[in-house]
């Protein structure tokens, strides 16, 4: 069976790119094999280890469980976007590398894209939020201790950053 | 492993989606939460995929005195937040909590979940547990509302036909004075439960009136339990839920798997049947005292 091949476009972390994939490629490999973003990651591809998490438009999905054609027009943010407006790392990253959030690495595009997502809507959560919020995200090194301490941190970081921003009057 | 090559369909009408269906015989693609992991393990090869996710209308919750009405295209999450919804049968955040994981639910639909009909999925326990129904546009049987109770057929199987369209589902709100309650075991948070039990009782007077379960895992579809017989009339604050879990456990017929045994899921079943009842008992007092 030759395959027809579907021209769509997908805005990548903020930039349009022009893809053409066959009905079947799922997200995940349009995101990785065809845009080159080697960030997602993906692990069991059914839906379960939420490595391969990405943001479309605004909310945290499976883009193993997409198919790329499907997304044509989407706004993606992967964890490479997940980065200040400079490029440095974002709250989020920052807070992986003080708490030590990470050990392979695998699970962490997931982690920062869910988590990301989640302090927009929860700008200040308890413990116990933090963790609902990971509960859908498997890591198999960290025990997932440092992991809710990020998120924790996080949103600290987030906190901190408005109030510099507040008083200096721009954006940081 | 990747899925199967497929045609790729995205119709820009519900007409166009039904005859699509029947020209093509492929399947319909909504949140795909189901249906691409299937796909993935090669476990179903559709030759078409006809994409819903455009269709205009169909994204719609609307609540009024005696339902909450969503449709096609409405995500577990969008209903799970929504307050009006909330207020008029609160069984429903109650229940789609338990669906799976938030990211999930972003964009799993929840009318997807009826016609997928997983006999351990919550959604299609909770339009059984209500009586509530499904609308459906097909090439071949036409436009046609579709009981509940006639609705999940088998493990996987649902009443719609390979040119169906299912594009609202329907959830009565009980009367007043009615609690309810949904409780599972799953072995983790977010996984299909082992075994899950949705209640409603409702109390009139101080004393129960109605009571009925609906159960999932343990048997081929839902299993709604009605045992309003076994505790009718009791006062609110004496209840005795024995008669009603025996009757619970004379009706089901739960399978042994990976995850449990058919002796442990009657076990649970029986367990978790009194916990929801009470529940449901407790949310009706409370709200009889309001
Ligand atoms: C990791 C994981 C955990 C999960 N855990 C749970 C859980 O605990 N409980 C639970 O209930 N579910 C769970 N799910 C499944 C989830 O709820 C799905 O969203 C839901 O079962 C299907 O909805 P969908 O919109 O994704 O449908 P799809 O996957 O797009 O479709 C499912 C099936 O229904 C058909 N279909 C869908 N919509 C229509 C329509 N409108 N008309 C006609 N046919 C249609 C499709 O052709 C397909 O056969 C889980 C999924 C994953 C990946
Ligand atoms: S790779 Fe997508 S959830 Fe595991
Ligand atoms: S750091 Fe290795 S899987 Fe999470």
């Amino acid at each position: 069976m030759t395959e027809t091949p579907h021209d769509i476009t997908l805005t990548l972390n903020g930039t349009p790119r022009r893809l053409s994939v066959p009905a079947r490629r799922l997200l995940s490999d349009a995101i990785r094999h065809d845009a080159r973003l080697t960030g997602t990651h993906v692990g069991c591809e059914h839906g379960v280890c939420g490595a391969c998490t990405v943001l479309v438009d605004g909310q945290p999905m499976r883009s193993c469980l997409m198919f790329a054609v499907s997304a044509d027009g989407a706004e993606i943010t992967t964890t490479e976007g997940c980065t200040t407006a400079t490029g440095g790392l974002g709250p989020v990253q920052q807070a992986f590398r003080d708490c030590h959030a990470l050990q392979c690495g695998f699970c962490t595009p997931g982690f920062i894209t869910t988590i990301t997502a989640f302090l927009e809507t929860n700008p200040d959560p308890t413990e116990d939020e933090a963790r609902e919020a990971i509960g859908g995200n498997l890591c198999r090194c960290t025990g997932y201790q440092n992991i809710v301490a990020a998120v924790l941190r996080a949103a600290q970081i987030q906190r901190e950053q408005s109030q510099l921003q507040g008083e200096q009057g721009q954006p940081a | 492993m990747k899925p199967a090559p497929f045609d790729y369909h995205r119709p820009g009408s519900v007409a166009e989606a039904v005859e699509t269906l029947a020209a093509t015989g492929g399947k319909v693609l909504a949140g795909g939460q189901s249906l691409v992991p299937i796909m993935s393990m090669r476990l179903a090869a559709p030759v078409a995929l006809v994409d819903i996710n455009r269709l205009p209308g169909l994204s719609e919750i609307e609540v009024d005195g005696g339902r909450v009405r969503i449709g096609a295209l409405v995500r577990h999450r969008q209903l799970e937040q929504h307050e009006a919804a909330y207020a008029a049968n609160p069984l429903l955040r109650r229940a789609l909590s338990q669906v799976a994981h938030p990211t999930i639910r972003n964009r799993g639909t929840t009318v997807g979940s009826l016609v997928h009909a997983d006999p351990a999925a919550e959604m299609p326990a909770v339009l059984a547990l209500l009586d509530g129904s499904v609308g459906v546009v097909g090439k071949t049987a036409g436009e046609r509302t579709i009981a509940a109770a006639d609705f999940f057929v088998g493990p996987l199987e649902s009443a719609l036909q390979s040119d169906d369209l299912a594009v609202t589902a329907t959830f009565p709100t009980p009367p007043a004075g009615t609690g309810s309650s949904w409780i599972e075991l799953a072995r983790r948070h977010g996984d299909y439960a082992m075994v899950g039990v949705g209640a409603l009782v409702r109390l009139v007077d101080g004393a129960v009136e109605s009571a009925r379960v609906s159960l999932i895992s343990v048997g081929l579809t839902p299993v709604v339990v009605e045992v309003t017989e076994t505790c009718a009339g009791a006062p609110y604050d004496r209840v005795d839920w024995q008669a009603a879990q025996d009757a619970i456990v004379a009706a089901i017929e739960p399978e042994g798997d990976i995850h449990a045994s058919a002796q442990y899921r009657e076990h649970l079943a029986r367990v978790l049947s009194a916990r929801a009842l009470q529940q449901a008992l407790d949310d009706g007092a409370a709200k009889e005292a309001a």
